[in-house]
């Protein structure tokens, strides 16, 4: 099953090394990470998108806790949370594609950020699904270019992950 | 007053309290080597190898309890030292490793002896640290030391480079770290003991399962205290060995791929198993599903929340330092009374003694080529079983195992996790510098004696005695024992030809050697070697080249499904490995 982890780490040269080490060494899949410092800078806040059965994300879980610089983890399924990924996409927007990519993008409330003559660039945020979803949507020919950011993710309501 | 990095770290040693340092200087560590020999504080081992730097440090602290600290410069001496702290980490045994760096602005120029250490140790490491400013050097070795040294031990990497060791800085030693990323746990959650102690209370074929946690948490007493109280039996890992005493009738002995009988059936059929710092290896439990195959209830105790539930799931998960988590259990045992009941657990013992009946330890004593398990028979009997024991890894490692019955923790130093071939001789020097007065010996292979050889020349310099005693079958014995089990007596590359003598070859180190022939010769021999106080003695004992390790678990057989001594196999369940043809040895 797919799972989202955050984890909350030191942010020191050599940590995320150690996370992606950790995951490649026991061979644990990563389908997306980021990374970016908090708001408190001596910390970085990192999203894991894994899949592996429930064993598989306990150890998952347990071998991060064991890495030194690692302050805490959280598995955001345990309870609601909140996901967004952002994804820039560079589609072929001439003739009567163009008028169709920008109806798309508004049917995904999406935002075109870039326009020339034969090109849209189009921000989209969502969920993962939300944004699979658009690829699938559009004509894969008229598909320029993507960029995803991978999940970030955030528990709802009172729950926070913090030290 | 500012000091020099290099000043500074021989500074944090003294404050902790190190006495060895083992190591090999190199460009990249001059400096501190400079500062070593304006002090006299402790004292440096110069090995012939890094490798034996790491498993002299190691074997240090096994047999100690300290912290091992070893030495190497940059780039070759940092990569030698691998094997050693790989070995380290998989035993979890305390360590801290500095190694040199070539100087920060040549970082990642592909400078000379230039390797990234902290990232070739990344995956063997309980942690590693660059150490980019002086400033943040003592700070840094007081964390290496913490953290090597708390909740589960293992090895840290301190990477220091040259220009880091040259430049200066006040020097203050940080009393204590706290990490707010590290806490390991102490104390277990006391509703989990509780229950541990209601289902002990309803066991009816209980089992102690006591690995290398109980020593390295020096638990022995509490481990001791537990089976006494309760009357019931326990096992060790090849790690546990002398946690509770090997002589003791309730300890049936060694469980696992080559453990004694009566132990794999005890853990196959036991209802409830109380693991104390085992890990539920695969070279213990063999296959998961077999052994849950009959129904049983576990409790774990374990530092380390993922050696729980990693191979198998268990009841009640206990996370905590052993001696802590059975302080508390042996509370309420005492308190409540809270008992095995006294009728199956009779019964429990009745089963227990028949299968012990069997001694599957027997072997041939009528032989008239020396029997490597007569060997450490006699060495046990000949040393009192007080000898600290080191070993390397295969046949002779097994045999020690089984044979020489470990009466006390930190008696017995092998590699387990790793395996490391090459481990036995520089980890007895480390041994016996720690205990200069105790008898070492390292029961050790023709093999894998040869890989780290060199170290005899360390043991001349600083007189330390260690009893070699090398059963020599003239085969990477093991090995041969796989091929002829496994692969139709194929003995590919397992014979090793041209052979040195080892008498001539301990003499030209300035030791003195013997070679023993006949099983009568064993015990005057190793008599004498032992009134040889002062003298490493390297005893090249040739011995039966056809015997096999027995009882054995195939990969992915059952625990009770063990392939069976000669005596024993109208016992035999499954079929038996290829029966054996000796065709060719001789
Ligand atoms: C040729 C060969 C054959 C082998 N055959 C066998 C065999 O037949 N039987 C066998 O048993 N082994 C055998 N081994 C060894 C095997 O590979 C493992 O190394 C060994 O079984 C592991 O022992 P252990 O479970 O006690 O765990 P260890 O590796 O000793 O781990 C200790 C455990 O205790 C925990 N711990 C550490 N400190 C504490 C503390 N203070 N408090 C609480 N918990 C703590 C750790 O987290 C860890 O989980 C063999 C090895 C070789 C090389
Ligand atoms: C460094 C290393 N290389 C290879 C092995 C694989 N191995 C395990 S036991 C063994 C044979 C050891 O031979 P010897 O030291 O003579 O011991 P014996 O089994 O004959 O008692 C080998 C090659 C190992 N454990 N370590
Ligand atoms: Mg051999």
């Amino acid at each position: 099953m797919r799972h989202i982890l955050s984890i909350l780490l030191e942010n020191e040269a050599g940590a995320l090394s150690r996370v992606v080490g950790l995951f490649s060494a026991r061979g644990y899949n990563i389908d997306s990470l980021t990374v970016s410092t908090t708001e408190d800078p001596t910390l970085s806040r990192m999203t894991i998108v894994t899949s592996g059965s429930d064993d598989v994300i306990e150890q998952i879980t347990k071998q991060l806790n064991k890495l030194i610089e690692v302050v805490k983890v959280i598995d955001l399924n345990e309870s609601d949370h909140v996901e967004r990924e952002l994804m820039l996409i560079k589609v072929r927007a001439t003739g009567k594609d163009r008028e169709e990519m920008k109806r798309m993008a508004d049917i995904f409330r999406g935002r075109i950020l870039d326009v020339t003559e034969k090109t849209y660039t189009i921000e989209l945020t969502g969920e993962s699904s939300k944004l699979d979803a658009f690829i699938e949507a559009v004509d894969r020919t008229l598909i320029l270019e993507t960029v995803r950011t991978g999940a970030s993710g955030i528990g709802r309501g009172e729950r926070i992950l913090k030290i | 007053m500012e000091i020099s990095g290099a000043e500074i770290v021989t500074r944090c040693l003294q404050e902790e309290g190190v006495e060895f340092v083992f190591g090999y200087p190199g460009g990249a560590v001059l400096e501190i080597y400079d500062a070593i020999f304006k002090q006299d504080k402790f004292k440096h081992v110069l090995v012939r190898h890094e490798q034996g730097a790491v498993h002299a440090a190691d074997g240090y602290s096994r047999s100690s309890q300290k912290v091992g600290v070893a030495l190497v410069t940059s780039g070759p001496g940092a990569t030698n030292a691998i094997t050693g702290i790989a070995t380290a980490y998989l035993d979890s045994i305390p360590m801290v490793v500095i190694s040199g760096q070539v100087p920060t602005p040549a970082i990642g120029l592909d400078a000379f002896q230039e390797v990234d250490m902290v990232g070739i140790t990344r995956p063997c490491v309980k942690h590693n640290i660059l150490v980019k400013d002086v400033r943040d050097l003592a700070a840094s070795m007081k964390k290496a030391f913490h953290i090597a040294t708390t909740g589960r031990p293992g090895p840290v990497v301190i990477d220091i480079p040259k220009d880091v060791t040259i430049a200066k800085a006040e020097f203050h030693y940080p009393q204590s770290v706290s990490l707010r990323s590290y806490t390991p746990p102490s104390k277990g959650h006391p509703g989990q003991i509780k229950k541990a102690v209601n289902l002990l209370a309803d066991a009816k074929r209980p089992l102690i399962y006591i690995g290398g946690g109980a020593v390295l948490s020096n638990a022995s007493n509490q481990v001791t205290e537990l089976v006494k109280m309760l009357g019931v039996p326990a096992v060790n890992t090849l790690m546990g060995l002398g946690a509770f005493s090997g002589s003791d009738p309730q300890n049936l002995g060694m469980l696992g791929m080559h453990g004694l009988y009566e132990a794999n059936m005890a853990m196959q059929h036991a209802d409830v198993v109380i693991a104390i710092g085992a890990r539920f290896d695969d070279r213990v439990i063999s296959s998961p599903s077999h052994f849950l195959s009959s129904p049983k209830k576990i409790v774990h105790i374990d530092i380390d929340p993922s050696s729980i539930a990693k191979r198998v799931k268990v009841d009640i998960p206990i996370v905590g330092n052993v001696r802590d988590v059975l302080d508390e259990m042996l509370g309420l045992l005492r308190q409540t009374g809270a008992k095995p009941a006294a009728e199956p657990l009779a019964a429990w013992w009745k089963q227990l003694q028949e299968w012990r009946s069997h001694d599957c330890l027997k072997f041939d004593l009528d032989s008239e080529i020396i029997k490597p398990q007569f060997v450490v028979q006699k060495l046990y009997e000949v040393t009192g079983g007080e000898a600290f024991i080191t070993s390397d890894v295969g046949q002779h490692q097994m045999w020690a195992a089984q044979y020489y019955k470990f009466n006390k923790p930190r008696r017995w130093i092998n590699s387990g996790g790793l395996g490391t071939m090459g481990f036995g001789l520089p980890s007895a020097m480390g041994v016996q510098l720690a205990n200069p007065d105790a008898t070492v010996a390292c029961i050790t292979g023709e093999a894998s004696i040869q890989m780290n050889i060199q170290e005899l020349s360390t043991c001349k310099q600083y007189h330390t005695p260690v009893k070699i005693i090398n059963l020599n079958n003239r085969y990477l014995g093991m090995v041969r024992q796989w091929q002829e089990f496994f692969y139709g007596n194929r003995y590919s590359e397992s014979y090793m030809d041209a052979l040195p003598d080892f008498v001539k070859l301990a003499e030209a180190y300035g030791h003195v050697g013997m070679k023993i022939e006949r099983p009568a010769d064993v015990e005057p021999a190793l008599r004498e070697a032992m009134k040889l106080k002062e003298r490493l003695v390297f005893m090249d004992f040739i011995t039966d080249q056809k015997e096999n390790v027995f009882p054995m678990v195939q990969n992915n057989r059952g625990l009770s499904q063990m392939d069976l001594p000669p005596h024993m196999r109208h016992l035999q369940t499954g079929t038996v490995a290829k029966e054996r043809d000796y065709g060719n040895l001789s």
